[in-house]
């Protein structure tokens, strides 16, 4: 297959994330929202190293990978904190940082 | 053979992307993105990239959506209405937005001088030898060579966050008074007065006890002693 269709492929699940993260209100499915979209990144990132014949594109997916990991346990975090709090899980609710 | 595997692990991709977006309930959507991956993994399959691929079903399918089916359980799955309350134009403008990203990102990529997209990619070393393209022998050795700063710095990074996560959801002291108050635990006359408090997180030991009541800081004369220190100059 040509390195062109994953890209294709990579773009539309990006631009799927994309819309996804700007109407949906709950923050949890914000986050997978936002998982999506660094996994298209992931895609395009493992497209262009085979493009390449070149490994370090795999080495950068896996520290994205990485980051994504470290991302979702900080927002789980807010959003069982929120929880706790009381506080709506709506992000049109949450519109001040009120501490 | 190869473009049947990539069609099916394409269209399993996108659908269970749509999935993410379009269902009501979390718990599905947590479902969606599953399946989202690991068809995703088949892909990276396809681009030789086993090592990525095992990674993607095992940590991310695995670990990570375990972590997503709990939080979703605590907070509760319930439905919620698609779309913002008021009016519907701002889902109007953000599926619009979707649409010209996509169109932007296909110009991008197919109008792009790169000759090689529209090839198969470059000449690599096929699956099964120890310098295979994309095993886990050259990802360890480029991770422990070439890029050991990034793999210690991402691990710090796994670090903080963990320490972070643990900090933001766990139970604090007086944050939901009548909750805490209405249950009697054997630790509450064990432990000293003022630990597990934001107090004691922010200030230390010694402002816990400065703001915890007389009577439970005569109890401890110690500390008492520790916060004033001069007891011999006052006796003058």
């Amino acid at each position: 297959m040509d390195i062109g269709w994953y890209l294709t492929v990579s773009a539309l699940i990006f631009t799927i994330g994309a819309a996804g993260v700007l109407t949906r209100r709950s923050p949890l499915v914000v986050l997978l929202c936002l998982e999506l979209m660094l996994n298209a990144a992931n895609l395009a990132l493992i497209a262009f190293a085979r493009m390449h014949g070149n490994a370090e594109g795999q080495v950068f997916a896996i520290i994205v990978m990485v980051v994504a990991a470290c991302e979702v346990t900080v927002g789980l975090g807010v959003i069982v904190a929120m929880r706790r709090r009381r506080l709506p899980i709506d992000v049109d609710e949450l519109r001040e940082l009120q501490g | 053979m190869a473009e049947a595997v990539f069609f099916l692990a394409g269209a399993g991709a996108v659908a269970g992307a749509i999935g993410v977006v379009a269902l009501r309930n979390p718990f599905f959507c947590v479902l969606a993105l599953v399946s989202h991956l690991v068809s995703l993994a088949a892909l990276f399959l396809l681009l030789q990239a086993e090592f990525v691929a095992a990674a993607q079903v095992v940590v991310y399918a695995g670990a990570v959506m375990v972590l997503y089916v709990f939080v979703v359980a605590y907070v509760g799955g319930q439905d919620e209405p698609l779309g913002p309350q008021a009016g519907s134009g701002l889902r109007l403008v953000a599926t619009l937005f979707g649409a010209m990203l996509f169109v932007e990102l296909c110009v991008a990529v197919l109008g792009t001088g790169l000759s090689a997209v529209d090839s198969g990619g470059a000449d690599v070393a096929v699956a099964g030898g120890a310098d295979a393209y994309g095993s886990a022998d050259q990802i360890g050795e480029l991770l422990l060579t070439k890029f050991l700063l990034a793999f210690e710095v991402a691990s710090f990074l796994l670090l903080i966050a963990a320490v972070g996560a643990v900090v933001l959801a766990r139970r604090r002291g007086g944050m939901t008074a009548a909750e805490d108050q209405a249950r009697f635990s054997a630790m509450d006359v064990l432990r000293p007065a003022g630990t597990g408090t934001m107090a004691e997180a922010v200030g230390g030991r010694r402002r816990a006890l400065a703001a915890a009541p007389a009577s439970e800081a005569d109890a401890q004369p110690a500390a008492a002693a520790a916060r004033e220190p001069a007891p011999p100059a006052e006796d003058e």
